[in-house]
């Protein structure tokens, strides 16, 4: 299929063209032409295509629709959040392409856009060609009017103009259908890339110094540390920027020949494994690693985002703190056993047969009274505090923090219930400042 | 001259199949029909006869045109429509005010585009009116003063009907089947829905002025209805310029019908929808592969255009997947199956997983949790995977109940089907009890 030109109106010259431009995307191209047909012509309503992150959709319909000279119109939905934005984005684009048409168009809803898209495609050349209007995060449009959806599927008998309406998303067409149905788009899947194509795409930006064939082997080592975890062309480029400074480091030093593949693994191999606990997760900038490689330091020397959890509170915000995770983690049938001092005897039973499913640490935190989280309070905390309005507040302001929340939010002032949402670790952390060994008094660590 | 003629006999084949590409396109993507519609010949009398006793004899009527989408009702009414503006003494005699459900979302809307598409613009100006039936009143008083010999009927065409029904109070609705009761001018108001039920959706005093016409467009087509209307949207019409070439694609489309793997794959669209719509979204794909290197059909055509339509788009989702989020999605099929279908978070996913990695695999896939957490979000984000809870509810992401979107077929099917797939992984995917 992609060595006949599907049509003879369109310049070879371009086509060849196109093909440099879009690698491995021959074949999508070749069927988004066909689709297309000739600019005169009719094209389907409504083209949905979908695919993978980085798999080019955009960049191929972009690509397509500016080489070829057909009049569209692209928008975002991210950055057009209210349809009156989304409208007037749309026709001011539309109406740039016939600089003689100059004007501001005041559109509030689609009764006015589908109005002003007619005199718009009966006044001007539009009506000779098909034109195109490229919706990117087509997903959004869901979630704003329920008629703009529907709407934009039939533009074309709306507007009763040559019109074609393109979506791009990454989420498939079953999940976009209202309820009441709508006129059906036709799908367009693309592919994600394999990794051979992806090799091919990354070994495409190859640093002028070096050989190809050096490039390709580093490209090769990238894959292989990272291809498991991630098939995103953009991070996958980004990375291969980021860490090749690292991987020549040997060869510039001249330790190592290009030749010598397997060293040069050894050597970029763990620090490529380190990327990925780090830059990978944005754990550490994209700056400051450079910097670091730089300054040839211990890489995973400098601390990372999370690891700074350390929050200081005041004294009795901590406790209150540890109590609630406690009554959050700890069943309530359990506190008497914990923080009565004359308790009764415990049957070993119950401790010993623990089903994993019932680990509270697996299924997270669970709601508590207010009642409870003070009374495990004064009972955790030593000295004799007085219930006053700081207390109160520093609960409150725990939840503001949001180390805390509120659950259920039918009763404000009578028995509210919360929920803690602080990790082990961080609680772990504050109940070592205060010297409170909380292990010993979580049900599931007994 | 006479040459010129000759050579517009037989056109280049470049030429013919720009042209076929023309008419077919039109045909299938604007829905211009070729000749009558089909097999609706009992409700096009019908309705063609109820327009006219509005427009000749100045009676009033309201309608409604009932059927799933993409059955035919818009092309239905438009052949009805054109017939009818086709007739002598007819067409100055009537205006048409078409409305779309989509368009018009509330009755200000509605009123002003009903001004716009009269004409009267001119004549409100600037005069603002008491109530939204004084301002209809005066709307069809102008149309009546317009015309001095005689009052001329209103069309009122209502698109997606049942989002009419939705306005406040029904307020349009309403009125306009009340002039249709009462007032002098005559209107017709047909609505068009999809919805069964749409009576249902009318206040009582709204559907007491309903006059209950209704007109279904419940086809009753069968197999050898559907090959016939297969054909006759690729035959090409008589009116070719180029005669041998259109007698050539002509016998090839006939020769097609009857052709046993085209016919299996019609007998499957077929079973999945009877619908005009369905047929065009495969005939789209088919005529997408006429080129001028492949200048007729062939079954191999129909084959794949059919393969292209019937794809699984979240198999294919899955195929794009990375063997991580793969790992996750084995995991939580898992879960599934082991308690039944309830929800689970990500800390159950996470341990589920770490029991595969510890237990049955080798290190490789020992990955940090932020890394598993990573992916797990990047599940959430195709939507592979829904939160119980709405977003409004705050809790740590690791908490957070989820449910899997996925089959279990599915995923065993996506298994088959994934690049290089770990042998580890997939019996750890069909190990029942992992």
């Amino acid at each position: 299929m992609p060595d006949q030109t599907p049509f003879p109106t369109y310049m070879k010259d371009v086509l060849l063209r196109l093909k440099k431009q879009l690698p491995c995307r021959d074949n999508e191209v070749s069927m988004l032409l066909s689709l297309f047909g000739e600019p005169q012509h009719y094209s389907y309503p409504s083209i949905l295509i979908y695919g993978h992150r980085a798999t080019g959709k955009t960049f191929v319909t972009q690509t397509v629709l500016q080489e070829l000279k057909l009049p569209h119109a692209f928008v975002s939905m991210v950055e057009c959040f209210t349809p009156r934005l989304l409208f007037q984005q749309i026709l001011s684009q539309l109406s740039s392409l016939y600089p003689s048409l100059d004007e501001e168009f005041h559109c509030e809803t689609l009764n006015d856009f589908i109005r002003i898209f007619r005199q718009l495609s009966t006044s001007n050349v539009l009506d000779q060609q098909t034109v195109y209007i490229v919706i990117d995060q087509a997903e959004v449009l869901r979630d704003m009017d329920a008629n703009l959806l529907p709407g934009f599927l039939r533009l074309q008998e709306l507007v009763g103009g040559n019109i074609t309406v393109i979506f791009l998303t990454e989420i498939v067409w079953e999940k976009f259908r209202p309820n009441t149905g709508c006129l059906e788009p036709i799908l367009f899947y693309f592919p994600d890339y394999t990794k051979a194509e992806l090799q091919q795409i990354l070994c495409k930006d190859r640093h002028p110094e070096f050989s190809d064939d050096l490039y390709a082997t580093y490209i090769n080592i990238l894959l292989g540390v990272f291809y498991a975890v991630c098939r995103d062309l953009c991070e996958l480029r980004h990375l291969a920027a980021l860490n090749f400074s690292k991987f020549c480091e040997p060869l510039l030093k001249g330790e190592v020949r290009e030749s010598d593949t397997h060293k040069l693994w050894r050597s970029i191999e763990p620090h490529l494994r380190k990327a990925m606990q780090t830059v990978y997760l944005r754990e550490v900038s994209s700056l400051q690693w450079e910097m670091m490689q730089d300054t040839k330091e211990e890489t995973g020397y400098l601390k990372g985002l999370s690891a700074y959890t350390h929050v200081d509170l005041p004294y009795y915000s901590k406790f209150l703190l540890i109590a609630a995770y406690l009554a959050s983690f700890n069943p309530a049938r359990t506190d008497k056993r914990f923080f009565l001092k004359h308790h009764g005897k415990m049957k070993k039973v119950t401790f010993l047969k623990k089903h994993e499913k019932t680990s509270n640490h697996l299924l997270g935190p669970k709601p508590f009274p207010l009642d409870r989280l003070l009374a495990i309070f004064y009972s955790i905390v030593d000295s004799r505090v007085a219930s006053t309005a700081n207390i109160f507040s520093q609960i409150s302001s725990l939840v503001t923090l949001q180390l805390l929340t509120l659950v259920g939010h039918s009763d404000q002032l009578d028995s509210p219930k919360y929920k803690c949402t602080v990790s082990m670790d961080f609680i772990c952390a504050i109940a070592r400042t205060v010297n409170f060994d909380i292990v010993r008094y979580l049900y599931d660590f007994l | 001259m006479s040459k010129r003629k000759s050579k517009d006999d037989s056109l280049s084949i470049g030429e013919c199949i720009s042209l076929v590409q023309k008419i077919l396109r039109e045909r299938i993507c604007c829905q211009k029909s070729n000749g009558k519609p089909f097999g609706v010949e009992m409700q096009q009398k019908h309705l063609l006869e109820l327009l006219k006793r509005t427009v000749v004899h100045g009676e009033s009527n309201s309608v409604l045109i009932i059927g799933p989408r993409g059955f035919g009702k818009t092309m239905l009414l438009n052949s009805v429509l054109t017939e009818l503006l086709g007739m002598k003494h007819i067409k100055g005699n009537v205006l048409i005010v078409q409305l779309n459900g989509l368009l018009q979302t509330d009755d200000r809307i509605a009123l002003k585009e009903i001004t716009r598409q009269l004409n009267l613009e001119n004549v409100i100006g600037e005069r603002v009116f008491g109530s939204f039936a004084e301002n209809l009143a005066f709307l069809l008083e102008a149309l009546k003063k317009g015309d001095r010999n005689s009052s001329r009927s209103v069309l009122f065409i209502l698109d997606e009907f049942d989002l009419f029904a939705h306005h406040k109070n029904q307020t349009l609705l309403y009125n306009l089947f009340d002039i249709s009761q009462s007032a002098q001018t005559p209107i017709a108001v047909v609505g068009l829905t999809c919805r069964l039920d749409v009576l249902e959706l009318l206040e009582k005093r709204v559907k007491s002025r309903f006059s209950h016409r209704q007109i279904h467009l419940l086809t009753s087509c069968d197999f050898k209805q559907y090959v016939i209307m297969f054909q006759q949207q690729l035959l090409l019409p008589e009116d070719f310029p180029d005669k041998s070439f259109a007698e050539e694609w002509n016998q090839n489309i006939r020769f097609l019908s009857r052709d046993a793997s085209v016919e299996e794959i019609l007998k499957k669209h077929f079973f999945l929808s009877k619908d005009f719509r369905s047929l065009h979204l495969l005939l789209m794909r088919v005529l997408c592969r006429v080129t001028v290197s492949n200048k007729t059909i062939k079954p191999a055509d129909l084959i794949e255009a059919s393969h292209l339509c019937t794809m699984d788009s979240k198999a294919n989702i899955l195929h794009g997947l990375s063997v991580l989020e793969l790992c996750l999605i084995i995991a939580m099929k898992h879960l599934n199956d082991v308690y039944d279908g309830e929800p689970f978070n990500f800390q159950m996913v996470y341990n589920e997983f770490q029991k595969f990695v510890q237990r049955k695999a080798h290190s490789v896939y020992n990955y940090e949790k932020p890394v598993v957490i990573k992916a797990f979000e990047h599940l959430h984000q195709l939507e592979l995977v829904k939160p119980m809870d709405g977003p409004s509810v705050r809790i740590q992401k690791e908490y957070q109940l989820v449910k899997l979107l996925l089959d279990n077929s599915q995923i065993m099917e996506a298994l088959q089907r994934y690049p290089q797939c770990p042998t580890d992984v997939k019996q750890w995917a069909a190990s029942a009890f992992a």
